[in-house]
């Protein structure tokens, strides 16, 4: 850049002659090959006013408490003493700030202060809940007769050593393996028949199952013993639990399977129409696979409620403290059922296991959660992407396989080609063209379409 | 393009094509469409619908089995059933009804309710607008991971540690708020310092916490999916417009969310009204109306089916097949209610 005079200084008569005077002003020069991206977000640093003002808060209203339970007014407790801090600390937060600040930033503050402590108090109790459960079972948790007996042989009296709870395991297994075989097929097929084929009867359904999402598990429970053991005259057994399981499972997953597959987006069912596929195979080859991990998130979700359910066990199979695998005939317990009955006793022994139990139960159901994530966490997108990353992590092998694949696809076009030579004229050469056109891309992405036929790999062409 | 013929027309030979012969290009009908479908969309038709017919029948069979069972003692206590409080249906007519438990459950709700609100409103707020973008996914599948805990696991946490720890928070609101007749409890000397605590155990309020500790996570899954829905541009417009976080979220993200929150709060107070383990587990029950929600002695429906089946008459069993009636009926309405108030909110209208 040239130097550039911006402004004559006030006074100065400039000579021509005279050598370029300095520039009082310059311009910054403007390289081009800065990277120019958007601007970094600043604002978060925490200013010392902030910080300040927490502190303060903090221990003025720890002294002013503290004033108060000792001296002032007739207080004691742990927890009043942390409810009134807190208080105060709210207060004397707000006034700090507003010293320097205007109303509506010290509304700000304190908002955000709430609902940390909201956020806060909701996630250490939750902990809680589930921590209190396995240390108060942490007693039973390492005997292994805890997973291989049942409680037949065992007294109240026993000590942990044996005894143990293999037929609520068990039982709730059978149980939920039952109410999945019942509530896969009808839930899935009545989530489609919502989605697929609309219109005021699917919206009546609809609205009926989404009332039914909150049905009162013993309600659930009450109507299986009205119906299947009072007029059908089935025995209190394990079925009848899984039945009632079943009725309270239903609607849960009816509800998020819909959702489901209402996301499926709608320029995939028209590609695929469009290709000439009917409704049925739309729904086989696209709207199913799409979306597949939706679907098993959703019974999975589903299968986490009906597994802890209590009450419906409790009403149609009764309680039992030997294992029993058949289904049909006798009382088979379930793992809440068992916690339930554990409890009830006064002995420490039997306490202890109910808490186990409660341990083994909430571990299956983080089982069950871990699977959902696995498979549900996965969007289409991120599994193409893990194939391709497999594929290249694979190369060699995947070399050597389209190696092959490539030597059988021209293995079998010479056989067709020689075919088409031997045949008559008259013969339309339709065939080699839809070979051919078999084997080119998928022309919508599906995944499972793509994967069906043979894809083409880079050295196809050639 | 209107094709009328009674303006005045330009006398051109354009004009002439729109002769009056045209008359059948004026209607404006859409066009019939043929639909044929090959025999796997029609079995597949078939075998849906069967299987939407299927669920519904379940469903409403649900309704007509409880009805059926329910009319034996609902015929023989008429609407005394509503009224009374006592629970001896072998008694006979007038010595049992559901006034009492209808009032507990609807009372251990309402405690639930107004607990797990503000907690899930306030963890639904932080997880969509506070928290690090990091921790975010973690605490949302956290939140998913309580709302499938258990109920009994619960259960076990109020009846073996929230029993004992609450009674000093409970003698003190009483002590403070006795005055308020809700708070007050009856049968306890303040002054006496040897007063046995279990007064104050077994009580609505207990079971009315644990609950909410259940229903919490249902109820703030709900908010932060309806939160998180909140539009970009409106967000960041009030941002521009110089609002600030709080600003932002009671302007625009608590206004778009509210059908939401509402829908929300009323599938949890649904699953609190039918909360059967957990309350049974911490409740002493009682069948007179409870008012005190903070004295020993509560009741609910569910709680008292789960009680009272094992040594029911068959005329037990059908009163309490009654009282699931009631229940299911009320959860019913309260669902209805919930579902069309999230249907017609903005944020309702997508899911």
């Amino acid at each position: 850049m040239s130097p550039t005079i911006i402004e004559a200084p006030f006074g100065e008569i400039l000579d021509p002659t005279d050598p370029p005077v300095e520039p009082r002003t310059s311009l910054p020069e403007r390289s081009d090959d800065e990277p120019r991206g958007p601007e970094t977000r600043r604002g978060r640093g925490v200013r010392i006013s902030d910080v300040l003002a927490v502190t303060g808060a903090a221990v003025s209203s720890l002294c002013v408490t503290a004033l108060l339970f000792t001296t002032l007014a007739p207080l004691s407790g742990l927890l009043p003493f942390v409810v009134t801090a807190y208080l105060l600390f709210l207060v004397f937060y707000a006034l700090l700030v507003s010293t320097d600040e205007a109303a509506p930033v010290v509304r700000d503050r304190v908002a955000l202060v709430a609902v940390h402590s909201l956020a806060v108090v909701v996630f250490a109790t939750l902990v809680f809940v589930v921590a209190f459960s396995l240390i108060r079972g942490a007693d039973a948790l390492p005997h292994l007769n805890f997973y291989t007996q049942d409680m037949s042989l065992a007294g109240p009296l026993d000590p942990l050593s044996a005894g143990g709870v293999l037929h609520a395991i068990a039982g709730s297994l059978i149980q939920i393996a039952i109410a999945l075989a019942i509530t896969i097929p009808l839930g899935l097929t009545t989530a489609l028949f919502l989605t697929e084929v609309p219109g005021p009867f699917a919206r009546f359904v609809r609205t009926i199952v989404e009332a039914m999402t909150a049905l009162p598990s013993i309600v659930a429970g009450l109507f299986i013993y009205a119906s299947a053991i009072l007029v059908l005259g089935l025995d209190k057994s394990g079925f009848a639990a899984a039945l009632a399981i079943s009725v309270m499972m239903l609607p849960i997953m009816i509800r998020s399977a819909d959702v489901v597959l209402r996301l499926v987006p709608a320029t995939l069912k028209e590609a695929s129409i469009g290709l000439g596929a009917g409704q049925w195979q739309t729904v086989w080859r696209v709207i199913l696979p799409t979306s597949r991990s939706g679907l098993v998130t959703a019974i999975i979700l589903a299968t986490a409620r009906g597994i802890g359910e209590t009450s419906p066990v409790l009403l149609t199979s009764g309680f039992t403290a030997g294992l029993n695998v058949d289904p049909l005939h006798g009382p088979m317990v379930s793992l809440p059922l068992a916690i339930f009955e554990f409890v009830k006793s006064p002995e420490p022994t039997m306490i202890a296991r109910g808490f186990g139990t409660a341990a083994v139960l909430m571990f299956l159901v983080l089982l069950l959660f871990a699977i959902a994530r696995l498979i549900g966490g996965q969007s289409i997108a991120k599994r193409e992407r893990r194939r391709e990353r497999l594929e290249r992590a694979g190369s060699v092998v995947h070399r050597g396989l389209a190696a092959l694949r490539i030597r059988a696809l021209a293995a079998r076009l010479r056989a067709l080609i020689t075919e088409m030579q031997e045949r008559s004229v008259a013969r339309r050469p339709r065939d080699g063209v839809s070979a051919r056109r078999g084997r080119s891309a998928p022309a919508f992405p599906d995944p499972a379409v793509a994967e069906a036929a043979p894809r083409p790999t880079p050295e196809d062409p050639r | 393009m209107s094709r009328s013929r009674r303006g005045p027309h330009p006398p051109n030979a354009l004009c002439q094509l729109y002769s009056p012969e045209d008359d059948r290009l004026t209607v404006d009908a859409p066009r019939r469409l043929t639909i044929l479908r090959d025999a796997p969309d029609i079995r597949f038709r078939a075998i849906a619908r069967a299987g939407g017919v299927a669920v519904l029948a379940i469903m409403l069979l649900v309704g007509a089995f409880l009805a059926i069972r329910a009319s034996q003692a609902l015929g023989v206590a008429g609407l005394s059933f509503l009224t009374t409080q006592a629970w001896e249906p072998d008694a006979g007519a007038g010595r049992f009804g559901i006034a009492a438990v209808l009032v507990g459950t609807i009372l251990i709700a309402l405690v639930a309710i107004l607990i797990a609100v503000p907690l899930s409103t306030g963890t639904a707020l932080y997880i969509t607008e506070y928290a690090p973008l990091r921790l975010r996914s973690a605490l949302v599948g956290l939140v998913d991971l309580m709302a499938a805990i258990p109920s009994v696991v619960y259960g076990l946490w109020g009846f073996f540690f929230l029993q004992q720890s609450i009674t000093p928070v409970s003698k003190w609101i009483s002590q403070t708020f006795g005055w308020i007749p809700i708070f007050a409890v009856d049968g306890v000397d303040p002054d006496d310092p040897l007063a046995s605590p279990t007064v104050y155990t077994s009580s609505t309020f207990i079971a009315g916490i644990v609950v909410a500790l259940m229903i919490t996570p249902i109820i703030t899954s709900i908010m932060r999916e309806v939160f998180s829905q909140a539009p970009l541009g409106e967000r960041e417009g009030a941002l521009a417009l110089g609002s600030t976080r709080w600003g932002m979220i009671r302007s625009v993200v608590l206004p778009y969310g509210r059908g939401g929150m509402i829908g929300g709060t009323m599938l949890g107070l649904g699953r609190a009204l039918g909360e059967t383990i957990a309350v049974y587990m911490i409740i002493s029950p009682i069948f007179v109306i409870q008012p005190h929600i903070l004295q020993a002695g509560a009741s609910s429906v569910s709680s008292l089916i789960a009680l009272r089946y094992g040594e029911a008459t068959p005329f037990a069993m059908s009163a309490l097949m009654a009282a699931g009636l009631a229940l299911f009926l009320m959860t019913l309405v309260i669902n209805f209610a919930a579902s069309s108030i999230v249907a017609r909110s903005r944020s309702g209208q997508t899911s």
